[in-house]
């Protein structure tokens, strides 16, 4: 024992132990509470919907490669952050969206939404939704052409508009869903139907998606459930869909108590569209959400007050994607007024606020009570307390 | 998961759970033999230096004061060993720059006893006899910080302290020799809580446990019981949440009051004075017989010792010496860490002694650092996990995009970097491998630079 000596050792400076989370860890669990959720949306549509979710990933994770290469941004392919835009992106989709439309997208949501702002933690912009918003642009009508859901047959063919050529338009679905009985307006989603005809789907089937032929994204109940797996782990921030969710549903319920006529009913606003997958998922995006744990209740409640106000007051019947993209870009403002409040410098400190469940009193009775002349100096809590030097 | 916290109603928000990797919990402390020659550096503490009042080649005895400084804010140093002063000058220190020491050369066979000491009957002692008592003793904070005792326990004119807070978290991983001297030395610390009492006027004392120390409360509640000076209600010992920092003087006072001390206060503001366990224990058994501090209660463990546990180490015995009794092969050695793994020091060297401060010896192997070193950095992706695990509720994310940008004085001026303590918890969360706190310790340099400079 001893006598050999030790050649080197190292010095580092303290933490010298460290938390077992890393980025790869957050971001594979959350692909993997999405896989479900993948799941259901082919159950649903069958192969348009899988090939979609494919070419969309695809082409998002070979983006971020081209970039990572020729741009030296720090960024793995293991570490699953491009994979969830890519899922999230081709979720927000229609099943049968044509798949090079769906490849642009995903090369605009990496290149416009995430590379060009510096890489993973860089995006100002939610990446997914940068790339819905622009195809939202460039195809208008792409978008807006959705399929009833269950068809018949949709493990075995594909749905018309998905095998649309590059660059071409997309070949219309309106044939191919009267030869299955279904008219043309079978397409239409719920909020659509709402919007343009005043049709109101009942919300308790659109919490599980399964009733009917409904054009209808995965169920929410499931996206739910997924969420509240990551947020139970901690992989999200439960704060931010909560506040989303409660201020879409006040709003809504508000306008609804006003006038039951023009409004729909607050469930409905909450369980049509997409408002519970990107108030789980796409909202939730760390990057592009405030950090305080104030500002992410006011960054939710911006994004459910924005989203049914656009939803009721515009020529849009979906309002959540640029809900959430006006909140991100309000993100650093609100982070800006919701810094916390550090420990002592709260209304917390003052002696009279003592917090509930403390093992020992310290009220001046008490302390009178053991010794008349023991008595805490009152001169310190006066609000224009002396500045203290900074203690070494 | 933090949801349940809101409604369990924790100590103090936020905060982290390392592992424990408590080894030594219930292992007797032992007693290391003399090193051959010990160096007792001049400054060991925060404060002045004290003045070597001893000479090269004379003989000294274990216990005898060998520096002493007339200043308030310092305190005396006292031979370890019974031998001859060897050499006083230059010698590696633990910070890394050589300091001032004298070095000791004991003599073989040298007894263990303390030989020197001046016995004094305290019970009748006012206030600053029993001060200045504990001046004498040479006594510092032996949780880490190293402050003065006889400072802390010094009440300011103007204000009074009703409780003394004695601190036994011990929210350290790995570390357990604050346990092990509640647990054995439990009439000890009643003596020395007894004393403190006396010393700041408090009218009760509360000693904070950790909630994963039971045997601790126990072992205190036992000596009060056998004790049979203390009245009823005088002092308790009571559990709190295991949870790092609970060790902090302010977490502390929070989780036993549910107060916030006003930032930039001391707890002596909300009528407080908060000490460690080790300290008083230590006080108890010197001050009767006015003996000086030679020796201290050291956790020598991690994954690299053969032998892992407390032993009382006399001060200014080599690292070296140490590592070799209790079988740490040198070989396998990576990295040496003095103090804890969340706040601890790394030696920079194996000829450093052991000072008063240094409550522990961590040793980690190569296998250990390999999974930290392979961790990849990423930059910032705003997870939050910081914000929502710093103690002092400040906003670590925020703080190390400024410091990446060397923006130093904002980070002093709004997002109040002064009142980070350097705990460490948002570096130990970060999942993008993030050197936060380091970096807040660069600032906090640079800042302080700074004002001294104006």
């Amino acid at each position: 024992m001893g006598g050999r000596p030790i050649m080197s050792i190292e010095i580092r400076s303290a933490p010298h132990i460290k938390g077992t989370r890393t980025v790869e860890q957050i971001m594979r669990h959350v692909v993997w509470s999405l896989l479900p959720v993948c799941a259901f949306f082919v159950f649903q549509y069958g192969l348009s919907a899988l090939l979609s979710l494919l070419v969309v990933t695809v082409s998002c994770l070979l983006t971020e490669r081209f970039f990572v290469r020729q741009g030296g941004q720090s960024g793995d392919i293991g570490d699953f952050s491009a994979i969830i835009t890519g899922l999230l992106l081709a979720l927000s989709l229609p099943p049968g969206f044509p798949l090079w439309m769906g490849a642009v997208a995903g090369i605009v949501a990496i290149a416009l939404g995430k590379a060009l702002f510096g890489g993973i933690g860089f995006n100002v912009f939610n990446p997914a939704l940068i790339g819905r918003a622009f195809v939202q642009a460039a195809f208008p009508q792409a978008i807006a052409t959705y399929t009833p859901s269950f068809m018949p047959g949709r493990f075995y063919e594909f749905i018309p508009s998905s095998m649309t050529l590059p660059l071409m338009q997309p070949v219309s679905v309106v044939e191919w869903l009267k030869d299955r009985q279904f008219d043309a307006l079978a397409g239409a989603t719920p909020l659509a139907k709402w919007k343009f005809e005043g049709v109101l789907a009942n919300a308790d089937d659109l919490l599980t998606s399964l009733s009917g032929h409904m054009a209808v994204g995965p169920s929410p109940i499931l996206i739910l459930l997924c969420g509240a797996y990551l947020a139970f782990r901690r992989f999200l921030d439960w704060r931010i869909p909560a506040a989303i969710l409660g201020s879409a549903g006040l709003t809504a319920w508000m306008l609804f108590a006003l006038n039951d006529v023009r409004f729909p009913n607050p469930f409905f606003m909450l369980f049509s569209g997409g408002l519970i997958l990107g108030a789980v998922y796409m909202a939730t995006d760390m990057a592009t959400s405030p950090v305080t744990p104030k500002g992410m209740w006011v960054y939710g409640a911006l994004i459910g007050l924005l989203t049914v106000i656009i939803r009721y007051y515009s020529g849009l019947p979906e309002g959540v994607m640029y809900a959430i993209l006006l909140a991100n870009a309000a993100t650093p403002l609100i982070e800006k007024i919701t810094q916390p409040t550090p420990f002592g410098k709260g209304v917390l400190s003052n002696i009279g606020r003592q917090k509930k469940g403390a093992s020992y009193p310290l009220h001046s009775g008490y302390i009178s009570r053991e010794d008349a002349s023991a008595e805490t100096p009152k001169k310190r809590f006066l609000p224009n307390k002396p500045k203290h030097p900074p203690k070494e | 998961m933090k949801l349940l916290s809101y409604f369990r109603g924790e100590a103090f928000q936020r905060g982290v759970h390392p592992p424990s990797c408590k080894l030594t919990a219930s292992t007797r402390i032992r007693r290391l033999p003399f090193a051959p020659k010990v160096t007792v550096p001049l400054s060991q503490h925060i404060g002045k230096t004290p003045r070597p009042i001893v000479r090269v080649g004379q003989e000294v005895l274990r216990g005898e004061p060998i520096a002493r400084s007339d200043e308030w804010l310092s305190v005396p140093h006292h031979a370890p060993v019974t031998g001859v002063v060897e050499f006083i000058g230059l010698r590696p220190g633990v910070r890394g720059p050589w300091v001032e020491s004298i070095v000791i050369r004991a003599h073989p066979g040298a007894s263990q006893e303390d030989l020197w000491g001046r016995p004094r009957d305290l019970d009748a002692a006012t206030r600053g006899d029993i001060l200045q008592a504990i001046w004498d003793t040479g006594m510092v904070g032996l949780g880490g910080a190293a402050f003065p005792t006889h400072a802390k326990l010094t009440v300011p004119k103007q204000a009074k302290v009703h409780t003394l807070v004695v601190n036994g978290c011990e929210c350290e991983p790995y570390l357990t020799c604050d346990h092990r001297v509640m647990v054995e030395q439990a009439d000890d610390l009643i003596t020395g809580i007894r004393y403190a009492m006396r010393a700041t006027g408090a009218v009760r004392s509360i000693v904070g446990i950790e909630d994963n120390k039971p045997d601790a409360a126990v072992a205190i509640r036992a000596a009060i019981s056998r004790c049979g000076k203390v009245p009823e209600g005088e002092i308790y010992a009571e559990l709190v949440p295991t949870k790092y920092p609970q060790g902090s003087e302010k977490m502390l006072v929070m989780a036993l009051f549910g107060v916030e001390i006003p930032a930039g206060d001391l707890p002596v503001s909300l009528g407080m004075v908060v000490n460690n366990v080790g300290t008083l224990a230590a006080l108890g058994k010197l001050l009767p017989a006015g003996r000086g501090l030679t020796e201290r209660v050291v956790t020598v463990t991690g994954p690299g010792v053969a032998k892992p546990g407390d032993y009382i180490v006399p001060l200014g015995t080599p690292l070296r010496f140490v590592l070799d009794y209790a079988g740490a092969p040198g070989a396998v050695a990576r990295q040496i860490i003095l103090g804890g793994p969340m706040m601890g020091q790394a030696a920079a060297s194996l000829d450093v002694p052991i000072t008063k401060g240094m409550s522990g010896v961590l040793v980690m192997r190569g296998d250990e650092l390999a999974w930290r070193e392979n961790q990849k950095t990423y930059p910032c992706i705003k997870c939050a996990e910081c914000v929502e695990s710093c103690p002092m509720g400040l906003n670590p994310s925020q703080l190390g995009m400024l410091a990446a940008k060397r923006e130093y004085d904002l980070m002093g001026s709004d997002y109040h970097l002064g009142e980070c303590f350097e705990c460490g918890c948002c570096s130990y969360v970060c999942p993008s491998n993030i050197p936060l706190v380091q970096q807040f310790r660069i600032a906090k340099q640079i800042l302080r630079e700074k004002a001294l400079s104006k």
